[in-house]
């Protein structure tokens, strides 16, 4: 128990200047952006070796990382922070910022899983793309997208971080729409990039407030002052941080147009709408850590969002047919695990991380999957023609099962151990929180059993035309890796407490006291899961209509329509915004154009006049010439009186 | 016998200090050496080499004069800061103007110049020599004389030296002015204008000089300090001889209300020549103008600060009003030079050190961007030569997006808008202003900006938005000559409007006057 003793629930890390193999932080971002450049400035010319190229660099910068974090474990727990400064970046008035990178052991762990996860992603796309004559262009943007979400998590203050913030949503934008042709990709990629606004407004107006509040946006200046600094100040800086996060992880009521974004190629839905971008606002709130800490009524906000968002994508889960709409459905409802941890403070901030870094490995595991099936189904990703497929593709089949595995919470793959960490310390919060989180258990069990069954057992429902057959090496290795990854990350990152000693100096730690036993929490959410599963697989396992039923009950109407979340945006905020716009334009053309109108014919008019003034004649000129002497003269001489 | 030369004592020139000056002047010299002994046909290779060498070779002299400040040739030439940088900026737009003279592949009947220029316009001869094809290469040494001129005009250190390089610098343009191959009438009218009434002006100065002698017994600016600061009371003399030496200078710089001759010029003169002038007089200018107002006349700066601020004022609205309704192009950016220069005046009515860099500034960007404007202007051609009328240019940026895309920066350049230099250089200026105390003059500014901002955007439209007309002209694609001096002139105005701190450092360091 020596590790309670420990424990804080405050950070205790202190940051240093960069030594060693930390001077080249800066190395980790610039590889794949130079990947970008190459790609994108030299065009066609790279078509043949670009990919190698854009898969070989975020490659690098994950041994990088690895040596970094050898780097990081050779030093005492506290002593792990360190900040290199660049250059000085922008200076206005009292207003500085700085381009500074900051690793410690929070985004040490983001590093790694995107430079991780997303080398492999990179790897099963040579695969995935080898087909698409826009395959350069793909590259480009995948490590556009990997340069900028480690921008946005190696930034030491907000700006920067707000910098990567936006070059994670270009990116994300650029391959939502990547099959700009259909017009459905290019609607779901202006979607997604509209939503994200909203967000974006939060965090640049929680910019501008904690720089009035605090007179920078350093992350170690503005928590060392957060302290002291008044609880409603924190709470409004907490709320706008949590509207960011809403916007970037699809958490309720921003959700929407992660639904959407699956028009995207599926690598891009495995690493930017699953494993990384996706959890940007996880990271945010977890980062911010000393603003919550002292904000409990926006933390309180924090976990509502989290268990509506469970709930909520885990009932558009149910109703889903295509595969990928579900495993959206269930990336929202596990961000809503992570968020929902991330507002209990100290004792849910290290899970928060924890559960991330497993659902990264076990959702990217599941998307590459579910592409690897549709690769060989011709794209279709409707799971009723889908069906019995285990027996033609046994690679996907068995690393899908580890991914179905793990999402469930069942011991001993990897989401038992964050999950149920999770939902003890939201039982220690309160019953409604732990509640939420269990019944969100096992409504997960059973719309994954349901896609599993539906896709891989059961008959086969095949259109005529598709001949499945197991996808070439180059996907399936990732896949092989990943479903390691996925039983195995669980109980290495557990054992003796490791992730809560690797993260405690940096989001702090308390151990959770629910008001009732562990084991009971555990067995009973074990035995939620494990009925959710079974009823699923008894419903899927035999005859399911080729085509979706459609006397349903309102429920499932409601969660096929994604719980009205578009009807919602449009009423709440599409129709007011038209109304206000069409408003300001009568405004504008009744009153503010007349005056503008009137201005310009005055001016016009004066113009005409003065013009006569040039009449073409040098006697004319030299004769004004004359009179403008005199002017001068007389200007002078009143001056002197 | 003895007596006599011993008395005479030989001048001190200084060649070292000079030098920019001295290679300038006899190149200009070799020049119409050129002219009178090199066969035809070589001719042009040989004036090219010429003044390519002449232009470098100075700029680099200049380059190593840098942080000199003395005086020259018996204390007539100033070499200090202001003076380098002005020199230097007036061979930076000399050499890029020098590549819009030597244009031949826009005109299909060879360069913008006239083939005899002294042919009467439309006589038998002019005809003759038109359809032998003549092209003259006379243009040179004019050129590089008036280069001279302008040099010495910036350095001038007293009122005669001054008065002459007015003259050095004034005679070749009025000639230049005169020699357009198309639209000869209006070119020749342009050109008798602008020597009828840059002469009456040189009259104004000459009187103001003569007056400023008898006031002060001295022709030379630090000796006329001295006699300011020996008798600072009342003296109509000194009120005359300023009243008067600002009508010649004013006249020169195109300020209201000695501007009239500017769109009339503009628009008769050949483009390149005007584009050499618009940029290079400016400078040249407004460099004397600078030093006669800051080191002969500074300690009268409270009799001449309000006067110039009327005239700032009457420039800066007349420029950007009138401009509005302007349908020519050349006319329109005439205008445009004639609100710039109100601009500028801001500068030089701020009489403090911010002033004087910003002013410097200003000039170079201005002079980058307006060459590279009329350059664009020389591009845009129907069959009977420039299209310059507004309409004309409708829907331009359909068929020929590089070159309107290109004007489009230069546009915003004179606007005003940031990330060009334009910005730049107007926030340097009136931030001078309102230091210098002359916040009010600074506000017009800023709504003359606002009233100019319409014409330069109304073309931008006209360019983008409007369909082509029947009438439309085409977009010569000129030799690598134009198109080397647009780049440069587009690169410098955005460059110098991102990155500008090396420059207005520059500026910075050169801002002071030898006194």
């Amino acid at each position: 128990m020596t590790t309670d003793l420990l424990a804080s629930a405050t950070p205790t890390i202190t940051y240093a200047p960069p030594e060693g193999v930390f001077t080249y932080i800066w190395v980790l971002i610039a590889l794949p952006l130079i990947g970008a450049a190459v790609l994108l400035s030299f065009g066609r010319r790279t078509d043949s070796w670009g990919h190698y190229l854009a898969t070989a660099l975020p490659i690098g910068s994950f041994i990088l990382a690895i040596m970094m974090w050898l780097g990081l474990l050779a030093r005492p727990s506290e002593d792990r922070g360190i900040i290199q400064h660049l250059w000085d970046w922008v200076f206005v008035g009292n207003f500085t910022a700085n381009v500074g990178l900051q690793i410690d052991q929070l985004s040490l762990t983001f590093v790694l899983l995107i430079t991780g996860v997303g080398s492999l992603i990179h790897i099963y796309s040579i695969g995935y793309m080898k087909d698409d004559p826009k395959r350069r262009l793909f590259f480009a943007y995948l490590n556009l997208f990997v340069a900028a979400m480690l921008l946005l998590v190696l930034a030491d203050n907000y700006l920067l971080l707000y910098v990567g913030w936006e070059g994670v949503g270009l990116a994300s934008y650029l391959l939502i729409g990547f099959w700009q042709y259909k017009p459905s990709a290019a609607v779901a990629a202006k979607k997604a990039f509209v939503v994200n606004r909203v967000g974006d407004f939060g965090l640049s107006v929680a910019i501008m407030a904690i720089f009035v509040s605090f007179g920078t946006v350093t992350f170690p200046e503005v928590f060392a002052q957060a302290g002291e600094s008044s609880e409603g100040t924190l709470t409004w800086i907490g709320l706008l941080l949590l509207l960011a996060a809403c916007g970037k992880s699809a958490q309720f009521p921003l959700q929407s147009w992660l639904l959407d974004a699956m028009e995207g190629p599926t690598p891009v839905s495995a690493l930017i709408h699953a494993a990384t971008m996706v959890t940007a606002g996880v990271y945010l709130i977890a980062r911010s850590n000393p603003i919550f800490d002292g904000a409990p009524t926006a933390q309180t906000v924090v976990i509502a969002i989290g268990a509506i968002t469970l709930i909520f994508g885990a009932i558009i889960g149910l109703a889903k047919d295509e595969i990928k709409k579900v495993l959206a459905g269930s990336t929202m409802s596990q961000i809503g695990y992570m968020v929902l941890a991330a507002g209990l403070g100290p004792i849910g901030y290290v899970f928060a991380i924890f559960h991330l870094v497993n659902h990264g490995f076990f959702k990217a595991n599941m998307f590459l999957g579910a592409g690897s099936v549709m690769h060989s189904f011709n794209n279709q990703e409707n799971m009723r023609r889908f069906g019995g497929i285990r027996t033609v593709m046994v690679v996907t089949y068995i690393t899908f099962a580890a991914g179905w595995l793990a999402i469930m919470g069942v011991p001993p793959f990897s989401g038992f151990y964050s999950k149920d960490k999770i939902i003890e310390a939201a039982f220690d919060h309160s019953w409604a929180a732990g509640l939420a989180a269990m019944i969100g258990a096992g409504i997960t069990a059973f719309y994954m059993t349901r896609l599993f069954t539906m896709t891989f057992l059961g008959k086969k429902r095949w259109t005529d035309d598709v001949h499945p057959h197991e996808s070439p090496p180059v996907m399936t290795i990732p896949l092989i890796l990943l479903g390691i990854a996925s039983l195995a990350s669980g109980f290495l990152l557990a054992w003796n407490g490791a992730i809560e000693k690797w993260l405690e100096p940096v989001v702090g730690f308390q151990h959770p006291e629910p008001p009732i036993p562990i084991p009971v929490i555990s067995g009973a959410t074990l035995a939620l899961v494990i009925l959710g599963a079974v009823l699923a697989y008894q419903q899927y396992r035999r005859e399911v209509p080729l085509t979706a039923p459609t006397s349903v009950s309102p429920l499932t109407v409601a969660a096929r329509k994604d719980l009205y979340g578009d009807a919602f945006n449009e009423a709440v905020f599409m129709r007011p915004g038209q109304y206000l716009t069409r408003a300001l334009v009568w405004f504008d053309n009744r009153s503010i154009d007349g005056a503008v109108v009137a201005m310009g014919s005055a001016t016009a008019g004066l113009s005409n006049r003065l013009r006569k003034w040039q009449t073409g004649y040098s006697r004319s000129y030299a004769l004004s010439m004359l009179a403008g002497a005199f002017l001068l003269f007389v200007a002078l001489l009143v001056v002197r009186l | 016998m003895n007596g006599v030369l011993e008395s005479f004592a030989s001048p001190e020139i200084r060649y070292a200090l000079v030098a920019p000056l001295l290679i300038v002047l006899g190149g200009g010299v070799l020049s119409v050496l050129v002219e009178a002994f090199v066969p035809r046909e070589s001719r042009r290779t040989v004036q090219l080499f010429l003044v390519t060498a002449v232009l470098l070779a100075s700029f680099i002299w200049v380059v190593r004069l840098a942080g000199t400040n003395e005086l020259a040739a018996e204390g007539t030439i100033a070499i200090d800061g202001p003076g380098l940088f002005m020199q230097g900026s007036i061979l930076l737009v000399a050499m890029v103007s020098a590549l819009l003279i030597a244009e031949r592949h826009v005109d299909p009947a060879g360069d913008a110049f006239a083939s005899q220029a002294s042919a009467l316009p439309g006589s038998v001869d002019e005809k003759a020599f038109t359809q032998q094809g003549w092209l003259q290469t006379e243009v040179w040494p004019l050129f590089l004389f008036c280069v001279g001129g302008m040099m010495l005009f910036t350095t001038a250190n007293d009122l005669l030296t001054m008065f002459v390089a007015l003259e050095v610098m004034s005679l070749p343009l009025y000639l230049m002015s005169g020699m357009a191959r198309r639209r000869r009438l209006l070119s020749q009218e342009a050109a008798m204008k602008y020597f009828l009434l840059g002469a009456y002006s040189s009259g104004f100065f000459v009187f103001g000089a003569a007056m400023l002698y008898g006031f002060s017994g001295t022709i030379s600016f630090p000796g006329i300090v001295e006699a300011m600061a020996a008798d600072p009371g009342n003296n109509g003399l000194l009120i005359a001889a300023i009243g008067l030496l600002f009508v010649g200078l004013l006249f020169k710089i195109g300020a209201v209300p000695f501007h009239q001759w500017t769109p009339d010029v503009y628009q008769g003169a050949p483009t390149p020549a005007t584009a050499f002038m618009a940029a290079g007089v400016k400078i040249a200018a407004f460099g004397g103008l600078l030093r006669l107002t800051y080191v002969a006349l500074g300690g009268l700066r409270w009799d001449w600060r309000p006067l110039m601020w009327g005239v700032a004022i009457a420039t800066m609205l007349t420029g950007a009003i009138v401009a509005l309704t302007q349908n020519d192009i050349k006319r329109m950016l005439a205008y445009s030079a004639i609100a710039n220069t109100g601009f500028m005046l801001i500068g030089v009515l701020s009489t403090n050190p911010s002033g004087l860099s910003s002013t410097m500034f200003y000039l170079l960007v201005y002079g980058f961007t307006t060459i590279g404007a009329f350059a664009i202007v020389s591009l845009v051609r129907d069959p009977t030569g420039e299209a310059t009328k507004l309409s004309q240019w409708a829907g331009l940026g359909k068929t020929s997006p590089l070159i309107a895309g290109a004007f489009t920066i230069l546009l915003l350049a004179f606007a005003g808008i940031p990330l060009t230099s334009g910005f730049t250089s107007k926030f340097a200026v009136f931030s001078a202003g309102i230091e210098g105390g002359a916040t009010p003059v600074v506000i017009v500014g800023v709504f003359a900006s606002a009233i100019a901002a319409f014409f330069y955007v109304r073309v931008i439209v006209l360019m983008f938005f409007t369909e082509r007309a029947e009438d439309a002209p085409a977009v010569v694609v000129p030799s690598s000559l134009t198109a080397v001096a647009i780049g440069v002139t587009v690169a410098v105005t955005v460059i110098l409007g991102v990155l500008p701190q090396s420059v207005l450092d520059l500026a910075d360091k050169a801002s002071t006057f030898i006194r």
